[in-house]
Parts: C-alpha cells; structure tokens; sequence
C-alpha cells in the first residue's frame, strides 16, 4: 500500500467547523498573550458558566474540563493521568481532576502546545457535579489567586424554587461580582451584560434548530459525536460574543440545507449517506479514542439523534433562553438549568421524550467510570426508559480520558450486538 | 450495666437490619419514622414534627446484596448498593420517608432513585448551602428547613412548633454533651474504650429515640470508667475519610489489633457534625442555621472558604496528642479521596506522620490493611516517624 493510499481520509470542513477552529485558535493565543498584554484570566468550569458575566468584565475564561478533554483527544491524558496519580491522587477518582492536575504539574501547556496563563481567579461555578468543588480546592492549593464560589442549588424535584434563584442571585451579586470587579478593575456594567444576554439568546434559538433538525429522516447531524462540536462555542469561552452568533447562524444555515437536501451528518469520513438506526445517547463520550469510536457508529449507519451530554451546559430545547431583561436573575436559571443538576426523574423524562420526539429506534448510555454525576443512576434510568418507552436499551463503559478504561473490541462487540437487537425488535 | 451488656445490646441494633426497634417504636408511640443517609441532617426538625430519625448507613458486611448491584456499576461505591437492597428487600418499609443530604454526587442521585423506585413515599434532598454568609446561604438553608419542617408536620400530624423545636433541640445538646464525654474518655484513655464498643454505642444513636441514646451513651462512659482495661502499648492516631460509607466493625477491630488507639475518628458524624451546642429561642430554625453555617465540622463534603485546607486536622492531632492519622476512604468515593492529597500535604508540612488505605462497607479481609497499619505503627514507635 503506498503511503498515500494509507492515510487517513481528509475530513470535509464547513464553514462552520473553519470558523470554530479559528475562534479557538484566537482564544488560545489570547490566553498565551494575556498576562503580557494585561488581561487578567479567569478559570471556570463548562456546565452553568458564567460567561457573558466574566466577558462583560473584559475576562478571558479558561475551562479546565475543555484542557482535559482536548488532551484526551490529543492522547496526552494518559500520561498526565498517571502523574497525577504519582502524586498521590486516587486510581477511583474523576479523570478530568487528574487530567488537570498531570498536565499541571507537567507545566500547564495547553492544547495548542502554548503554556496557559495561571489564573487571577479561580471562579468555583458548582453546577451538578460535587467533584467541581474538590477540582477548585484541589487547584486552589496550587495557585496563589482569589477564589469566588458559586453554589448552585440542585433541581432535587424537578424544579427551581424562587428561594433557590434568590439564593444564586446574592451569592452573584455579593460574591461573584466584587470579586470579579476586584480582579478586573473595572465596575460592573449591566447595560453591557444585558447586550451579551441578547446575543446568547439570538444563539441558543439558532442552536435549538440545529437540535430540532434531527427529527428529519435521515437526520443532518449527529447530535452526539457531531454534538460536541456544535456546543463547543456556547458552552465555552464564546457564549455573549458576536463570533458566536455568526458561527450559529453559519452553523444552522449548513444543517438546514443538509436537510432540504436529504442529506445526512458529515462523519470523519465524509457524508453518512445511509441513516440505518437512530439512537438517542446517554452519558458523555469517550476522548481518548474519540474518532474510533465514533466510526463504530457510522460504519454501522447508526445516529445519534439526541443526546443528553450535549446538554450538559444547558437545555435551551426545552424552552430556556437567557433574558436579558432579568440579567441576575437569567443566569441564575440558567446555571440550575444544565442537564446533570436535573433529577434522576427528570433525565428519565427528558430522555423519554427525546426518544418518542426523535423517533428513535433505541437508546445507548455510555457510562463513564469516574463521573458520578452522570454515572450514577444510570442502570435504572436504563430500566425505566425500557418500560417507558417499550425500545431496545444499549449499555457501554468507556472513561473520559483515562485510555486504560477504552477497550475498543468490548464497546465494538456491545454495540453491534446492541444493533442487532434493535433489528430484531423491527422484525418482530 | 456492664460495657458488656451496654455494647452487646448496641450490637444488636447494628446487626438489626429489618428495624425492629423503629417498628417497635411506632408500634409504641404510633409516630412515623423519617430514615436519613449520611452525613448529616438536623435530626431536631425530624424530631420537632413528631418523628423518629432513623440514620441508614447501609447494609454493612451482613447484608447480601441480590438486586442492589443490579443498580450499579461495579466503580461506583457500595452504600448505596447496600441501601438499594435494604429498600428493595422490604426491610426500609418501617421508614415513613427518607432524607438525602447533599454530600457528594451519588447520594443525590439516589434521591431520584428513590423519587422512582418507591413512589409516593416522602423523600427529600436536603441541599445543604456551601455558601456559609447568613444572608446567602443561610437564607437559603432556612427556607429549605422551614419547607422540610412544614412538609414533616403535615405528613406526621404534628407541626414543629417553637416550643417543640426548642425542646428537640434541648435533647440533642444533651446527646451532644453525652458523646462529647465518651470521645473525651477514649481520647484520654482510649484503652478503657475500644473504638468497635464505641463505634457501637454511636451506631445506636440512628435507630434510638434521642434521650434513649443519651441515657446509654452515658451508661457506657460510666460503666467504661468503671471497669479495668489492660493498657497496651499502642500508638495514638486519627482516623479520618471515612465520611459516609462505613468501616466494617472487623476492620475497626483490626485497626486497634494492629497496635493503635484511635482517639478520634469521622465515622456515624451526625452526632457530632455541629460543634458545640445550638441555642433555645425564640428562632430556633435560625439557631440551627447558625450552627450549620458557623460550626459544622471541616469534612470532604464541606467546602472550606478562605481556611487553610487540613488546619483543622492538624489541630485535631495535636490537641489529641496523637502519634499519626490514618486515611481511611471508602473505595471510589471522590469526595474523601480528593480530599486525602490535601490533607495529607497539610500533614507532611506539620511533620505528622500518615498512611491511607481503602476499603468497601462489606470488605472482609483485613489482613493486608492490619499489616499496613500495624507496620505505621511499629515504625511510629521505634523510630517516631512512619
């Protein structure tokens, strides 16, 4: 075979995937620059960030998740995952912390290869997963920086209270903003909050119909594996800001022409041209064999219409928009909003739904061996939605970015088998 | 009484995993019964409205577990496998409701578990602020007790009134005062109390009316100081990290074969999670606020502001004289093992020495465990450093 012939085969680009690329190439540089050129950093996690408030501030956030996963993908985590454990941190615990910790300790280069920024304050967004909370004190101990907590109170029965958005709203307005004026210099600006607000909103409608496109056969997106990639900018750094908007808007006109087309989603490997199942997915995915993982899927011409990690910073299909007539008030809904600080019966409901509104052969949770925030739980969510929904349940175990918990044959036998049985309930 | 009598009848109710002593109390006092997980929940709202609290630490080393793993992964911890079973077996059916602190990520799953798996029955998350300013997470918190107060009362009958909540609270200082004594005993004279009697006496505390454990709390520190124990050359050490799922009563005893005292440990914390006693007023949901937010314990589940991470800790070995602190951490719990690199950075840079190890509630081989701490300990005694 001639080296040409064993290549990998060139991914086809959208505008869309050129303009993200850019966005973050953009934001990286800007962190490796911003200490020199005197912008202060912030580090904050994805799920309930704040990000038109610590851009409204002129702040460069930085997401430690985000450094985590693009290692995984990079094939970088495995190392930093044992450094961390050299240090004494536990083979049990969360691989994203461990991740975080060995590429720290192996001098904090990110994933363009450039050393991050150490951050001028540590914004704890508790948003649902109790492991933020030690990710914040763990990394507290190593920088010599402020630290502002933001508690978000669980939606333990499907719900948020008004005590429960009064108790976010102070805890912004006492705790978070001094501190952010304070690391800033600069007055809070609410007319300019509220301008960013506006701008998220004009995105999440243009996201939303990128999700409701999947209810076309054949669906245009993959709304896991291609998912991950749509939410990449608002979940991150860019939520508020005008890149982002251009990118959903750019972003939904190439999906809704993908439909009017008939086309399906664009894999690695070009066009999905046969849509043979369509899944609804639980759980986020793997990173350290992400494309391998994906193509186990596609070369089966299985899709993923709808699935829940891409929700994860939040639901806007169900109906949130951020106001920006109620900016505190806004955020506050927003941070108790995201996917994994909803009840059990609530995923189980949102699931349900997902899979009767997408017409989904089946569903397939990928469970991760160190998230027990999405983990946990899952074995009944998996009964329930059988009952519910009457359609067949896949079961996998992977590990976001720790490649010893990856084995690709046992997943691949899993879910054919798991395919199998989607078509032998067809057959009756 | 004897210790004997006393830790033989505290066994009982440990091994009593249908609550027949809850039943019992029902039967009694025709009250409901309100069961909570670890590791903490203000028993005197429970108590206020007119119910028993009913700690559920799991099902231990003597439950055999059937359709629990059914539920979960084999890297998820065992509690609430555990306490699956015992709900799913029928053995919870004398609990009225249950409640699910906000400790870590699995335990508020399972209160969606709950929610679905036994329909209609109360279940409550209690969603204890990590903000701890009294305009912002106490306000918070007051709301969230004075929701649990009212919806308790309207489920037992009883509303949690002043005067009741005053007096639940007056009884749980006392029991606070009672278990102050007996760990101040073991501290001073840990060979008059083997930490598995008191681990016991504690254990009793979550299926007893409150004065009723009060009462034998202070039968066995009596008792304690009364009989003659031989004194062994152990070392002294804190056990800490073991938070929520709870060391098999083996282990415990494994421990102290292996050569150490232990003068102070986290295990059953709810009876000592407020440090100190919480004021009778005229607000008294306010004064259980306050002791939340201004005295709780440091541990895992508890975010530490602007202090300095293991201070506490440290403060605790030396007050207690104590030779070493062993971590002790239920496997894939993320709290307390996230937790342990901290405090064992805060442990070097004060020179005390420490060794960790892990475990399931239903480990049943300590030998290597026993061998690990007994070497801590001879290592502490021949040399003074492990």
């Amino acid at each position: 075979m001639s080296t040409a012939e064993s290549r990998a085969p060139e991914v086809r680009k959208e505008r869309s995937m050129v303009l993200q690329k850019e966005m973050i190439a953009r934001h990286f540089d800007r962190l490796a620059r911003a200490h020199e050129e005197g912008r202060k950093v912030v580090y904050t996690f994805v799920p309930g960030n704040l990000n038109e408030l610590i851009r409204s501030f002129d702040l460069l956030p930085v997401h430690p998740e985000i450094n985590a996963l693009q290692s995984g993908m990079r094939k970088r985590s495995g190392d930093y995952v044992m450094e961390a454990e050299k240090h004494g941190h536990s083979e049990d615990v969360c691989t994203y912390v461990k991740c975080d910790i060995g590429m720290l300790k192996r001098g904090n280069v990110g994933p363009t290869g450039a050393k991050l920024p150490e951050p001028d304050l540590l914004l704890l967004s508790y948003t649902g997963c109790f492991t933020f909370m030690k990710w914040f004190e763990l990394l507290r101990e190593e920088y010599d920086c402020p630290v502002a907590m933001l508690h978000v109170p669980y939606q333990a029965e499907g719900r948020r209270t008004p005590e429960m958005v009064e108790y976010v709203v102070r805890q912004l307005r006492d705790d978070v903003i001094p501190k952010l004026e304070e690391v800033s210099g600069r007055a809070f600006d609410e007319d300019r909050l509220r301008e960013m607000l506006a701008s998220s909103r004009r995105a999440e409608d243009d996201l939303v119909a990128v999700w409701e496109s999947a209810k076309h056969r054949p669906s245009p997106i993959d709304a896991y594996f291609g998912g991950v990639y749509y939410v990449g900018p608002i979940f991150s750094a860019f939520r508020g800001l005008p890149e982002c908007e251009e990118y959903y808007r750019e972003l939904r006109s190439e999906v809704e022409g993908r439909a009017e087309r008939g086309e399906g989603p664009i894999t690695p490997e070009g066009p999905l041209t046969e849509e043979r199942y369509r899944l609804v997915v639980e759980g986020p995915p793997n990173w350290t064999s992400f494309r391998e993982f994906w193509k186990m899927f596609y070369d089966e011409g299985a899709v993923v219409v709808s699935s829940s990690y891409s929700k994860v910073g939040g639901l806007y299909d169900t109906g949130f928009r951020h106001d920006p007539e109620r900016p505190l008030e806004t955020l506050a809904e927003y941070c108790m909003g995201c996917y994994t600080n909803m009840s059990l019966p609530q995923r189980v409901a949102y699931l349900e739904r997902a899979i009767e509104e997408f017409q989904a052969d089946g569903f397939l949770i990928n469970s991760i061996k160190s998230c027990n925030s999405f983990s946990a739980g899952q074995l009944l969510i998996l009964r329930e939605l059988e009952n519910r929904t009457g359609r067949a349940g896949g079961f996998i175990e992977s590990d976001l970015v720790d490649p010893r918990y990856f084995s690709a044959a046992n997943i691949k036998n899993r879910l054919e088998s798991y395919l199998q049985m989607i078509e032998a309930k067809r057959k009756g | 009484m004897t210790t004997k009598e006393i830790v033989a009848r505290c066994e009982q109710l440990y091994m009593d995993m249908d609550l027949s002593s809850v039943r019992q109390w029902k039967e009694r006092t025709g009250g409901k019964a309100i069961g909570f997980m670890p590791i903490y929940v203000p028993r005197e709202v429970i108590r206020a409205a007119g119910a028993l609290p009913v700690g559920i630490m799991g099902g231990g080393d003597h439950v055999e577990i059937i359709r629990g793993d059914a539920y979960y992964q084999s890297y998820i911890c065992h509690i609430p496998r555990s306490t699956v079973e015992l709900g799913l077996s029928g053995r919870l059916d004398a609990l009225d409701g249950m409640l699910f602190p906000a400790i870590c990520d699995v335990i508020r799953n399972l209160s969606g578990m709950w929610q679905l798996m036994f329909e209609g029955r109360f279940v409550r998350y209690v969603d204890l602020p990590q903000n701890f300013a009294p305009d912002r997470g106490g306000a918070f918190y007051r709301a969230e007790l004075q929701r649990l107060a009212d919806d308790l009362g309207r489920l037992t009958g009883q509303e949690a009134t002043i005067e009741r909540l005053n007096d639940a609270i007056e009884r749980y200082n006392a029991n606070a005062r009672a278990v102050g004594e007996l760990y101040a005993l073991r501290a001073e004279q840990p060979h008059r109390v083997p930490s598995a009697e008191l681990y016991l006496v504690m254990r009793a505390g979550n299926v007893l009316d409150v004065d009723e454990h009060t009462a034998l709390v202070r039968d066995y520190v009596e008792a304690a100081r009364r009989e003659k124990r031989p004194v062994r050359d152990n070392i002294r050490v804190v056990v800490t990290g073991v938070f929520c799922e709870q060391p098999s009563l083996g282990l415990i005893r494994a421990l102290e074969q292996s050569g150490c005292y232990i003068v102070d440990d986290d295990w059953v914390l709810v009876n000592r999670y407020i440090d100190g006693e919480i004021t009778v007023g005229d607000d008294p949901i306010g004064a259980i606020v306050e002791a939340y937010l201004e005295r709780g314990t440091a541990t895992s589940s508890r975010y530490i502001g602007d202090d300095e991470k293991g201070r506490h800790l440290v403060e605790r070995v030396r007050a207690l004289r104590a030779d070493g602190v062993i971590f002790a951490s239920p496997s894939f719990c993320d709290p307390a093992l996230l937790e342990r690199p901290m405090l064992e950075a805060a442990l070097d840079r004060a020179g005390i020495p420490h060794s960790a190890f892990k475990y399931s509630e239903n480990s049943g081989q300590f030998h290597a465990i026993k061998e690990q701490t007994g070497t801590f300990a001879d290592s502490i005694k021949l040399w003074g450093v492990a």
